[in-house]
């Protein structure tokens, strides 16, 4: 179901859509300088990403392309350029909430879904496996602690995100 | 002796065992008392801010609300949970409107952050607490033949306003923790360039091509080692050794360590107490180093 306040955003144009998100905020004060790309390890090995051009495409308002394609996926999350840039763009936080409106249209890679099970049914998102529970004995390491599941679960409904999770599922 | 609650994260239980029993085994000689508590969740990093930034500050918050309960600050081995949850810590605390959102969502788990503690790297507490005068004085072993590679990663420096933990271009934090054990820390091209691992699992050739050239430049700098603090980028650097040799036929042989593994054997602990076959490649090169 949607809400209200989702109908409203929706209806703004692209860049004010990632504005009005959290994360995205700061992305009006690009000027295109290139900071970003330069500093980029990602954009060094490969075309296939570029933060600069991800920026410009959304601030176009190629909603549809940046969404789809593969690029906003590509940034490491190193923060180099974030750190770097004269205008103080947060560009790594505008390229999560660009994931966050992706992934709410339903386009969530496989690896981050397998993050997402793991984090609704043990808290962990790496799962441990028998062997190193029984490591931990012969090493001598405490058990671990309980994970607080069910405070999260109660986070996770409150926010919406296991609504997302549902949502993939039933696509799948 | 000082307390702090012990945040594990999922990848070190689950993968990195060594990590914790060399931290487990250093910290508390160090005075470093260290206290696991109940009911702790994954720390909400990349990959779950990727789904929803909203859901991941309010999971880090609720963590941070534990340690309040608890009366102590948090202290992280691994850099993605101390970035998760140092980036929670101090943006609540500086934004009203921000905490009071997050808050709202707390609630409905029981739970008000209040901003009364503080989240830690290790490095920070092994700095402040410890002092680099005493880790002199408490290393037993001679590491003065062993050239090291410091990579800090990247959520130990960046963002940097939020972290509050070194100067993102000029770090000295690291590197001096490690000269005071005696060993050289060595300078190599692109020192603070990612390791690329957090596309592992999306973008695996991109990831591989980026830890191949960490590896290239700390050989041609003539490392023997590459020290690390981030269970990601070990992961990266060490198993993705394995990879490039597969995909560029390319054989390196870099022994990577964790800070805490190099500080328990400069400490004279037993490499045989330290779980060392976890690492993919074999440690001999350093271990014959230290005397």
């Amino acid at each position: 179901m949607t809400s209200a306040k989702e109908e409203k955003t929706h209806a703004l144009p692209f860049s004010k859509e990632i504005k009005h998100r959290l994360g995205g905020e700061t992305i009006t004060l690009c000027y295109q300088c290139g900071t970003c790309a330069s500093s980029c390890p990602v954009a060094k090995i490969t075309e296939r990403f570029n933060p600069r051009e991800v920026i410009k495409q959304s601030l176009l308002g190629d909603r549809q392309a940046i969404l789809s394609g593969e690029a906003i996926w590509l940034c490491c999350s190193c923060y180099n350029c974030q750190e770097r840039c004269p205008q103080k763009v947060e560009i790594a936080d505008v390229i999560y909430a660009l994931r966050n409106i992706a992934i709410k249209k339903g386009n969530i890679p496989n690896i981050y879904s397998e993050f997402a099970a793991g984090l609704m049914s043990e808290g962990r998102i790496v799962p441990i496996s028998k062997f190193l529970e029984k490591k931990r004995v012969d090493y001598g390491l405490p058990p671990l602690k309980p994970t607080g599941l069910d405070a999260l679960k109660k986070i996770l409904s409150c926010t919406g995100f296991d609504r997302i999770w549902q949502k993939k599922e039933e696509a799948s | 002796m000082t307390t702090y609650a012990l945040f594990l994260g999922c990848t070190i239980p689950a993968r990195q065992p060594h990590y914790e029993l060399s931290a487990r085994k250093v910290l508390p000689k160090l005075g470093i008392e260290l206290v696991d508590l109940e009911n702790m969740t994954c720390c909400a990093p990349p990959p779950l801010q990727s789904i929803d930034l909203e859901t991941s500050l309010a999971i880090a918050a609720y963590n941070v609300c534990l340690a309040e309960e608890a009366d102590l600050s948090i202290v992280t081995l691994c850099t993605g949970c101390f970035e998760s949850l140092a980036i929670a810590n101090t943006m609540l605390k500086e934004n009203e409107k921000l905490k009071e959102r997050v808050n709202k969502i707390l609630s409905s788990a029981g739970k008000e952050f209040k901003g009364t503690k503080d989240v830690k790297h290790y490095l920070q507490v092994l700095l402040s607490d410890v002092g680099l005068d005493r880790l002199k004085k408490e290393t037993s072993k001679d590491l003065s033949k062993l050239k090291v590679a410091s990579f800090s990663g990247c959520h130990a420096l960046r963002p940097s306003h939020l972290l509050k933990f070194d100067d993102s271009e000029r770090p000295r934090i690291f590197d001096s923790l490690i000269e005071a054990l005696g060993s050289k820390s060595i300078w190599y091209r692109n020192k603070l360039k990612c390791c690329g691992g957090l596309l592992r699992g999306y973008a695996d050739d991109v990831a591989l091509a980026i830890a191949r050239e960490k590896i290239v430049n700390t050989t041609k700098a003539g490392a023997d080692c590459i020290v690390t603090l981030c269970p990601f980028c070990f992961l990266t650097l060490d198993l993705g050794q394995m990879l490039i040799k597969t995909t560029f036929h390319e054989e390196y042989n870099m022994p990577i360590l964790h800070y805490t593994e190099l500080l328990s054997l400069a400490l004279g602990i037993d490499s045989k107490e330290l779980a060392l076959d976890f690492h993919k490649i074999r440690l001999d090169k350093v271990l014959n180093k230290i005397s």
